[in-house]
């Protein structure tokens, strides 16, 4: 990617992030750390990958994005927002009765949610069916599912793995954030998924490695998914929990905790001096 | 009753989805039951919409729920104990929450399974499936409603679940003069005064011949044939509650959450009259010869018959 494309996509990761704060922390609940961590993907994912419109969301040809671990709403939304699929203003209204934005993704009620998730381990197989219905149809589109590396503990998550693979749907990409922590703590310490490498290539799996938080290496990975044919692909992107926010940067205590005001001034403040530095850097191109 | 041979409502099921198959948006999964569920009756005429899942129930539902994100009408199957048993919680969440148009049949269910015993006898599948908003709920009683459910099931748009049994049947309803089956509304096969048994399933063609029975006796019985469980025909038991003074239910399920406890809800909120469950007392089953469990668990005509005379005393 041109330097110039890679400033204009880390501006709108870190405009994410900040939307992503500012749902958590007026909501006073949410899941910040692996939202945070899934801002670079979203925004590669949103604004370079992805074949879709948002002034016609369900139209039959787009492709398909499952958040699987649907508790990141937070940073699905944002991402839909600033893609311009419902108004930034509204996010205002996270997890509140008076809003159509809820703790977790709900297909009817967003524009550009693809799949209710939430209930671990569940989004995954409904990114295979969408991905299986595209092989039936002859349809070119492709399917994108969010994973989290906790979420992997689920078996759910393995039995659609397997039919991922028997079905050869290489029009499906797995993309899981390894940031290795849950809500309890580590993940190798809470119950080990590891190598998850090795058992979602003994699955079927063609296997990428990236830096989850750098949008060359995304970009690359998505790029080279389109090359493989006759079985799924798994990007195992390894990111940072909480990333953009100092004090909650790989720190499991706030995979779904909201900041007191102190903690969110703090946060603006770390995340509006990237936004400007971004944004001077875009302009000196 | 009808002099015709005994069908499974499985059977019928599996002939019913052929003969109403031919809408290209249909696809049929199962979960290595085809043979037994009978969804094998349509993979045999349209493989090319017919997907086995393997052993692996709850991505099977999961990826009936991607399937039906594009448009198509997905048709799943296994024993009822694991449809909906073994993946409630992906019915509820990504298949029910979001009002997508996937049907799930359950095979197997209640305690005429007979001899694989208790961990395959599904008593709790009408309380689960009823507890979930928007979904429907049908349990067929023969060969004839079935066909008619089937088709029914594929035109309406949303989740539904049915019951089907693997013991062959009676045929009941096509003798029945003026039988006609719509979602959602029971059916009268027998007019009474006395006392009305309401029934579903294999306990239709029971609550019949307890009919039969109480009508040596003078009694004069009427016997309604809940096909729908949800939505329920509420203006229908109402009626016979006014008409009749006392009510039966019978089902070839747990008395809790079923169709006594949905009769009851509604009896109790509007026109409370004396009533009486027949069903498996909140129990597990047992290994054995259908006959002899439904004997067992209190399931017979002369079971119903009974309990429709201690409704009535009750008056």
């Amino acid at each position: 990617m041109e330097k110039q494309k890679v400033l204009e996509l880390s501006l709108i990761a870190a405009k994410m992030r900040r939307l992503i704060v500012d749902q958590v922390y007026a909501a006073a609940s949410g899941h910040p750390g692996g939202s945070l961590s899934i801002a670079d993907i979203l925004t590669v994912l949103y604004w370079q990958e992805l074949n879709i419109d948002p002034n016609e969301p369900k139209k039959a040809d787009r492709d398909r994005v499952v958040l699987s671990k649907g508790h990141c709403s937070p940073g699905l939304y944002a991402a839909l927002a600033l893609r311009g699929y419902f108004p930034v203003e509204d996010l205002k209204g996270f997890r509140r009765i008076e809003s159509y934005l809820s703790g977790h993704p709900d297909m009817n009620a967003v524009k550009g949610v693809d799949m209710s998730t939430g209930s671990l381990g569940q989004g995954f197989s409904a990114a295979v069916g969408m991905a299986l219905a595209g092989k039936m149809d002859k349809k070119d589109y492709r399917v994108y599912a969010i994973l989290g590396d906790g979420e992997i503990q689920e078996g759910q998550i393995w039995e659609a793995a397997m039919s991922a693979a028997h079905f050869k749907l290489d029009n499906l990409v797995a993309i899981l954030d390894n940031n290795n922590l849950q809500i309890s703590g580590d993940v190798d310490k809470v119950m080990s998924p590891y190598p998850i490498d090795q058992k979602f290539a003994a699955f079927g799996f063609e296997v990428i490695h990236i830096d989850g938080n750098d949008m060359n290496q995304i970009e690359a990975a998505f790029q080279k998914a389109r090359t493989i044919k006759g079985k799924p692909t798994l990007i195992l992107a390894k990111t940072v929990k909480g990333k953009g926010v100092s004090y909650m940067e790989n720190n499991y205590n706030w995979h779904g905790a909201a900041p007191n005001k102190e903690q969110y001034e703090q946060a603006v403040q770390e995340l509006d001096a990237e936004i400007a530095r971004l944004e001077k850097e875009v302009a000196a191109q | 009753m009808s002099e015709l041979k005994k069908i499974a409502t499985r059977q019928a099921y599996g002939e019913a989805l052929k003969e109403f198959g031919a809408d290209p948006r249909i696809v049929a999964l199962d979960a290595d039951l085809g043979k037994s569920t009978m969804s094998a009756i349509f993979a045999k005429e349209y493989p090319e919409r017919y997907i086995d899942m393997g052993i692996a129930e709850a991505n099977m539902a999961g990826v009936a729920a991607g399937l039906a994100t594009t448009g198509k009408i997905v048709v799943i199957h296994s024993f009822a104990m694991f449809a909906p048993g073994r993946m409630y919680d992906q019915v509820r969440n990504s298949i029910v929450f979001p009002r997508l148009n996937v049907k799930i049949v359950g095979s197997h269910a209640g305690i005429t399974v007979g001899q694989d015993g208790p961990t395959h006898q599904a008593l709790e599948d009408i309380s689960l499936t009823r507890a979930l908003p928007g979904m429907v709920v049908l349990s067929p009683c023969d060969a004839n409603e079935t066909r008619l459910a089937v088709k029914a099931m594929l035109e309406h748009e949303g989740p539904c679940y049915m019951r089907t049994g693997r013991l062959a049947v009676e045929q009941i309803t096509q003798d029945i003069p003026g039988y006609h089956f719509e979602l959602g509304k029971g059916c009268t096969l027998r007019d009474g005064n006395d006392v009305t048994i309401v029934a579903t399933g294999y306990m239709v063609a029971q609550a019949l011949k307890a009919a039969d029975a109480l009508a040596q006796e003078g009694i004069s019985a009427r016997v309604i044939d809940i096909h729908t469980i949800k939505p329920l025909d509420e203006e229908l038991l109402l009626k016979a509650a006014r008409e009749t003074g006392a009510i039966v239910t019978a089902e070839e399920h747990n008395i809790i959450g079923g169709l006594g406890s949905a009769v009851a809800e509604v009896l109790v909120e509007n026109y409370p009259v004396p009533m009486e469950r027949v069903g498996v007392r909140d129990t597990f089953g047992h290994s054995g010869e259908p006959a002899a469990l439904v004997e067992h668990y209190h399931l017979t005509p002369a079971d119903i018959a009974a309990a429709a005379k201690k409704a009535m005393s009750r008056k």
